[in-house]
């Protein structure tokens, strides 16, 4: 009789979660959908939903007309670039925080969290100064390094938490067996840290990929990454759903396939600890 | 001797990220708040010299800033109630036995995970377009009249389009919350003969209050700088100007940096309050 109850229960709560699921989905779905299409079907009405002619042309347009290759690799030398730069950089920090704690580590920790909060477009202006002076505008230097300072201190945080979760006891025993501080951190931390490592460069991949700030502000043509490709189809000519469902399919996937794999280290990277 | 000499080399080892941090605060923020003091136009004639209050004065009491204020208050305010009533709704239902749990979850994830200028672009033109928009679709079939999204209901769809975007952190946060709630705790209420909505009401809820805090904080810290949203759908017309997008308007588009930078300072005091509030939960969480 009970079971009877919850395995009516388990339908009622699957068929409301799969509904709402889907409507939350579905935007992201449509997008893909009209991606296939032509332009004349991706605006018929009523709509078409998934029985037309499936087409590849979108997307060969798409490249030939906006060398959409180019933003492609722009995205991932800044979005790449930027994190493994921010980690080659939080990774030390992280670690003496973790392992060496002082009676300051935790005002750092705090004070890097609160330069994090600083709102972009109060420093938009001496930024875009600084960046002419140095001849950094629309260079995806320019853009690699200041992806990397807003996300270093979410990259020193995450690190931090996963080094904490490392037992010191370890590190007393390879210090017993004569291990110096190099091999320690070598062939004792290195190897622990690992996945904790590779979780943050994830998520903060994840980050950089998408940030829309600073990537539509200080590029224009050489250095603009896929937010900025996108942001093109906000003035359009003619039809041009079908183009920018291909665009934007191009421009998420490879995040959403990611972000997929990163669900957990959401939580933790962006609640810095507090919600695990 | 060991530890001396361990302690300077994890001093040594945090110089870098410390230094950098260092710098990108404060050298911006110093410009910002030079700026600030100035009347300063690139276009126009460059730096004028001091003026003292003036550009504080100015943006706040400019016809621009009140509207501003407004919209960035409704924004913000409805963000946040819309994520978290349907975050806290969804983490409980995902919480329950279904089939294909993980697939839902991902499912609801997936919105969180696309770039701001794609949500905002598909949204205002795939649905919200009165002409070939899904919506105008769905209401012609209804008989009524297509509703112009962006300029009639302007912030209603900026509203729309964010909290779609928000919806899944506060959900997978709630989630990840609910599901470090104690499960004896809720059986004994349940045996104990406690209606489903107290049960929510005396023990979920006050163990969700610390996410639910957290939730809003981060929230809100991320919501005040919305950018790309506006920038790709309304360019801050029809009362959609955040002060966010006022700032970026001053400074870049009309090239009165003074003022703008005299803004720039408003929003930092404004997310340092908010601000504050955070770090001491997740201050009081690093000692724990």
């Amino acid at each position: 009789m009970a079971r009877a109850v919850t395995q009516k229960r388990k339908m009622i709560n699957t068929a409301l979660a799969w509904t709402i699921g889907l409507l939350i989905f579905f935007p992201i779905l449509w997008t893909i959908l009209t991606s296939f299409k032509t332009e004349a079907t991706a605006i018929a009405d009523p709509p078409v939903f998934l029985f037309f002619d499936w087409t590849l042309e979108n997307y060969s347009v798409v490249q030939e007309r906006s060398n959409y290759m180019q933003f492609l690799w722009n995205s991932i030398i800044i979005a790449g670039g930027s994190t493994i730069l921010g980690v080659i950089i939080a990774v030390p920090a992280a670690w003496s925080m973790a392992f060496v704690p002082s009676r300051r580590t935790k005002d750092i920790l705090l004070w890097m969290l609160s330069t994090k909060m600083l709102p972009a477009v109060g420093v938009l202006y001496p930024i875009y100064l600084l960046f002419i002076e140095l001849g950094l505008l629309d260079t995806r230097v320019g853009l690699t390094v200041v992806l990397m300072l807003i996300n270093l201190p979410i990259i020193v945080w995450m690190l931090y938490t996963y080094f904490r979760e490392i037992p010191g006891e370890i590190l007393e025993a390879a210090r017993m067996d004569g291990a110096g501080l190099r091999e320690e951190i070598l062939y004792v931390l290195t190897p622990m840290a690992v996945p904790g490592i590779a979780s943050t460069l994830l998520l903060n991949f994840i980050l950089a990929w998408n940030e829309a700030f600073w990537t539509l502000n200080l590029t224009a043509a050489k250095a603009a990454p896929l937010t900025a490709f996108i942001a093109s189809y906000s003035s359009p000519e003619g039809l041009f759903y079908a183009k920018l469902s291909a665009a934007s399919t191009m421009a998420i996937a490879p995040i959403l396939i990611l972000g997929w794999f990163s669900q957990k280290q959401l939580v933790r990277g962006l609640t810095f600890g507090a919600v695990k | 001797m060991a530890t001396k000499h361990s302690r300077s080399a994890a001093r040594l080892m945090m110089a870098p990220a410390v230094i950098l941090l260092l710098g990108w605060m404060l050298v911006p923020l110093t410009m910002t708040l030079y700026f600030s003091f100035k009347r300063y136009l690139p276009m126009r004639g460059g730096d004028q010299g001091w003026v003292g209050f003036e550009n504080y004065v100015r943006f706040v009491t400019s016809t621009a800033f009140w509207p501003s204020v407004q919209a960035t208050l409704i924004i913000v305010g409805s963000v946040l109630v819309i994520t978290v009533a349907f975050g806290v709704l969804l983490a409980l239902l995902l919480d329950q036995p279904m089939w294909g749990q993980g697939i839902v979850r991902i499912l609801v994830i997936a919105p969180f995970f696309v770039m701001p200028t794609v949500s905002a672009l598909v949204w205002k033109n795939m649905f919200m377009d009165p002409v070939n928009g899904l919506f105008a679709h769905l209401w012609k079939f209804f008989g009524a009249a297509p509703i112009e999204w962006l300029s009639q209901a302007s912030l209603t769809s900026i509203v729309i389009i964010v909290s779609w975007q928000w919806l899944p952190f506060a959900t997978l946060i709630l989630l990840t919350a609910i599901q470090s709630l104690d499960s004896e705790q809720l059986e004994a209420a349940e045996m104990d003969g406690a209606p489903p909505l107290s049960r929510f009401g005396f023990i979920i809820l006050p163990h969700l209050a610390r996410a639910i805090t957290i939730v809003v904080l981060i929230q809100t810290i991320f919501l005040l700088a919305i950018f790309a949203e506006i920038f790709v759908t309304t360019q801050g017309s029809f009362g959609t100007r955040t002060l966010t997008y006022l700032i970026y308007q001053r400074v870049l588009e009309s090239q009165n940096v003074g003022l703008g930078s005299a803004g720039g300072i408003y929003a930092v005091i404004l997310a340092n309050i908010v601000a504050i509030f955070l770090m001491r939960i997740v201050g009081k969480n690093l000692d724990a």
